[in-house]
């Protein structure tokens, strides 16, 4: 843990609120430690500006250990920054150099309305898993655990997408802004379960439409989205995601109302 | 001082909580509907408690200060969920994780609280799978096990190093599914900063809306706070930043006593502190102590590469010193023996504290391949963190604050001193005694809120006379307007200091004097600076912006402030526990570096009652029984 100190000129987007006209300003940044975190580097910067008597750059941030979700942004074009399979909580300035410039900014999505500076509104995501993004079992209905067996494979291929923090670099990396990295993460995490197969169809028609409805782009499989996930989530998952929406159109039933048992 | 009653169902502890349910009152299917309840913060506890409520028919309304219910702070748990399966055909059963529990928290918890959980605890391994929490399976398909700290048995269920956000997702679908269906009303980036108490009972809370600034009151038939734990007093921590004790404490201040503040767990296994800007520390799992070795060097002030120190100069203390649980001993035992180490001299980083956490034999028994699959993301974040590969070099580890175990009082039902003030999860006291074994937070917020509040609650409203509110009703307008004030007279300060350096200067006074070790000289001293450093707060701080807007340094303000109050009651509770328990070691009370416990004077909870601004609290006590374990010297060796 050789630590050493660099020093960085920030050129940071600065957006009091989301109607309000948005610039970049530029801050130099001196004596961080390599040790640090970006958010480290940036909370260095705003404790000056506060002492300053400036406004701090607002960001959101919250479990630094890259597993909430909450932290992001664009580090020169890139989301998240540099490093693969990182987000900027874990991203360290080891892997910056002295003198370097960074350019900083939001995630630029018209589903995700900015809040503030680097801050946007990412709810629309939970309105996608509010769709259909569950199994649906009352607390209390439960099998044993043992009960149905899961192949490991299965079980694995789950786990693989459910790794997913709904952090938005996806959206925020995709040209077209499109939600279907994420929202196949979890369609894929729940069909891929003996369990999640019953309500597949019905998931895989409810989370496309609100994902559509959501204002996010169509996905035209460039792959931009899985080379900047934190969670390595593979491009896979929107094929199956969308034989799983084919499979579901052409499967569908009409529902029956007033059919419930007496 | 007076004594309080838990309310423990009376019969033998193996059906008091059947029979118990059995004993409460229902409500009617068509009644739920009729009554809204309030649950303040979405993790592991929060989110279970209202989906479960959202599924019986209740109106919930859900907060949370986070953008999303799924970044609360459950998902950073990386190792596991304790249960007593015995599908390791191991020799595990109700009783045995009942019997670790109580040992495990040095004979300071409930015994009927813990026993329930025990039992409680295979039924949320069905629930999660239900859900489709993708568990580690072996490869027949059966779910798999490891083991973890102060257990003897592999109970352990797990899903990598991302447990807790595995089951924070399943908690929170579970939740939204209730939102699509209108059961839930969700309402996020609020934070709950007064409690409302109309007639003696809790009816509402008051929120800012971080985004707005706006002060909302929303009012209910009972309200459930599981708002988390409080070890980012210490500053720094393993804890996320937005960790707070602001909704319990002001609970509190409203007549909900604070039992046992001095019960904080001490993490042995996390990443040691780096630097002066640093502005938290990450864990790395216990569950990297079923593979990986504790070790320091013989030899003090010792600056060879760990590689260069031969086998034969290394201590690897928690083997030589608890040869039965070795690397596998309790949290608060192995921090312990690691920070002796550091404090001999021993330390493997020099200016600094630091033990060695090898994985060297395993790597050579096992294979990359085989600790890669069991702990990648791990050893990624470490690599991540501190530029080295713990493939190739022992990791570098230290105790960090981790968990609380003291929390708002609660009796058996899980609600508080104020009638229809119920505490789930890491905020209330209840369950983990003086130490808490790893894998069992987990277990406890999703049995209070899946399995035990849903049921407790249903009892609270059928038996309460709880008249019509509005939100107009004046008790309303005075928590509002109590909230105002406070946020205006942070805003006015207009001082010299940034909140941070408040916070991070109080951390240091809570580490250094009430952290591992605690003695009255320095719980004296930490009485004296506190205050000052508190009246210092209020006429320096310095909160930039505006209160009718975004605004994280004002959310930061208000936080720290109730940090200086509690930081002051922990003290309190330190010294005035003239004992060692668990994780509360007071240097004056060791036997051969051990806890010594007085069961004839301190076999209580400690829970303390508001009085007042500038008045100290005054304590009431719990006596525990123990009437089914024997007490006995905790033992690890």
């Amino acid at each position: 843990m050789a630590d050493k100190m660099i020093n960085l000129t920030l050129k940071v987007w600065r957006q009091k609120s989301k109607n309000a006209e948005g610039s970049f300003s530029t801050y130099s940044v001196n004596k961080v430690s390599t040790d640090a975190s970006f958010l480290e580097m940036i909370d260095q910067l705003n404790q000056e500006l506060i002492q300053k008597g400036d406004d701090p750059i607002a960001f959101d941030h919250d479990c630094r250990e890259g597993i909430c979700g909450s932290c992001g942004f664009m580090i020169n074009g890139s989301a998240h920054g540099p490093l693969k399979s990182t987000t900027v909580c874990q991203l360290h300035m080891r892997n910056f150099s002295d003198g370097e410039v960074l350019t900083v900014e939001p995630w630029r999505s018209s589903a995700f309305p900015l809040i503030k500076d680097l801050m946007v509104d990412r709810t629309a995501f939970d309105r996608i898993v509010k769709s259909g993004g569950y199994i649906s079992v009352n607390a209390g209905n439960a099998p044993d655990g043992n009960a149905v067996l899961v192949p490991k494979p299965d079980a694995d291929e789950a786990f693989a997408n459910a790794a997913c923090i709904g952090c938005g670099a996806c959206v925020a990396s995709c040209k077209n802004g499109s939600a279907a990295l994420f929202t196949s993460a979890k369609l894929v995490h729940l069909s891929s379960l003996p369990q999640g197969k019953v309500e597949g169809d019905k998931r895989a028609l409810n989370m496309v439409a609100q994902m559509d409805q959501e204002g996010f782009g169509a996905c035209s499989t460039t792959g931009s989205c899985s080379a900047a996930c934190p969670k390595d989530i593979s491009l896979v998952s929107i094929a199956k995601l969308n034989r799983a929406f084919l499979k579901a159109s052409l499967n569908k039933k009409p529902e029956v109302k007033g059919g419930e048992a007496g | 001082m007076s004594k309080l009653d838990g309310k423990i169902p009376t019969g033998p502890i193996e059906s008091k909580w059947q029979d118990h349910r059995f004993n409460m009152k229902l409500v009617n299917p068509a009644n739920k509907r009729k009554h809204t309840v309030i649950v303040v913060g979405t993790g592991l506890a929060g989110a279970s408690a209202a989906a479960s409520m959202g599924e019986l028919g209740y109106k919930v309304k859900a907060f949370c200060v986070h953008e999303s219910p799924r970044r609360a702070h459950s998902v950073a748990a990386q190792g596991g969920i304790n249960a007593a399966k015995n599908y390791q055909n191991d020799g595990d059963s109700t009783y045995r994780l009942f019997y670790d529990t109580i040992k495990g928290g040095d004979f300071r918890a409930r015994e009927a609280n813990v026993y329930r959980l025990a039992e409680t605890s295979v039924k949320i391994i069905d629930q999660c799978v239900a859900q489709g929490v993708p568990f580690a399976r072996d490869y027949g398909g059966l779910l798999a096990n490891r083991s973890f700290g102060g257990a003897q048995v592999s109970r352990t269920f797990y899903a990598r190093g991302q447990t807790g956000q595995q089951l924070l997702l399943g908690a929170y679908q579970s939740m939204m599914r209730q939102v699509d269906l209108g059961n839930v009303e969700l309402r996020t980036r609020r934070e709950m900063l007064d409690l409302v108490v109309v007639d003696g009972k809790a009816r509402g809370i008051i929120v800012r809306n971080l985004l707005t600034g706006e002060i909302e009151s929303h009012e209910a038939d009972a309200v459930v706070l599981a708002t988390g734990g409080y070890s980012t007093v210490f500053y720094l921590s393993t804890n996320a930043m937005a960790c707070a004790v602001t909704a319990a404490w002001k609970a509190h201040k409203r007549g909900a006593y604070f039992a046992n503040p001095c019960y904080t767990q001490i993490h042995p296994t996390c990443v040691p502190v780096h630097g002066e800007n640093q502005s938290k520390l990450t864990l790395m799992s216990e569950s990297l102590r079923n593979d990986g070795r504790v070790w320091v060097s013989k030899t003090k002030n010792d600056r060879r590469k760990p590689e260069e120190i031969p086998e034969s100069e290394r201590d690897y203390f928690l083997e030589r010193v608890y040869p039965s649980f070795g690397n596998l001993a309790p949290r608060d035992v192995a921090s312990r023996q690691a920070k002796y180490r550091c404090d001999e001299g021993h330390s493997a980083i020099p200016d600094g504290e630091a033990v060695y956490l090898d994985f060297a034999d395993t790597i050579k028994r096992q294979g990359e391949a085989k600790i890669a699959e069991k702990y990648g993301n791990l050893f990624q974040m470490y690599d991540k963190i501190t530029g080295e590969n713990p493939y190739k070099t022992p990791m570098k580890i230290y105790p960090a604050p981790h968990y609380t175990m003291g929390g708002l009082w609660v009796d058996y039902n899980l609600m508080s001193t104020i009638p229809g003030l119920f505490v789930a999860g890491e905020a209330n006291f209840s369950d983990h005694g003086a130490n808490r074994l790893g894998a069992s937070a987990l277990m406890q917020g999703l049995a209070d809120g899946y399995f035990v509040i849903p049921y407790t609650i249903g009892d609270y409203i059928a038996n309460t006379k709880i008249q019509p509110i509005q939100p107009t009703h004046d008790s309303f307008k005075a928590a509002t307007e109590t909230v105002q004030i406070e946020i205006q007279k942070l805003m006015n300060v207009k001082g010299g200091r940034t909140v941070e350096s408040f916070h991070k200067q109080l951390g240091r006074i809570m580490w250094n004097n009430c952290g591992m070790a605690r003695n009255e000289k320095g719980l004296t001293e930490a009485l004296q600076q506190i205050p000052k450093l508190r009246e210092e707060f209020w006429n320096n701080v310095r909160v930039p912006g505006e209160a009718n807007y975004l605004n994280p340094e004002l959310e930061k303000a208000g936080r720290v402030a109730d940090f200086l109050e509690l930081g002051e009651l922990m003290c309190r509770d330190a010294l005035d526990r003239k004992e060692s328990c668990g994780g509360h070691f007071r240097e004056e009370y060791q036997v051969d570096g051990e806890a010594k416990r007085d069961d004839e004077k301190y076999c209580y909870v400690a829970a303390w009652e508001w009085m007042g601004k500038d008045k100290s609290q005054s304590l009431h006590k719990e006596d525990l029984t123990f009437e089914n374990i024997k007490l006995a010297t905790r033992s690890y060796k």
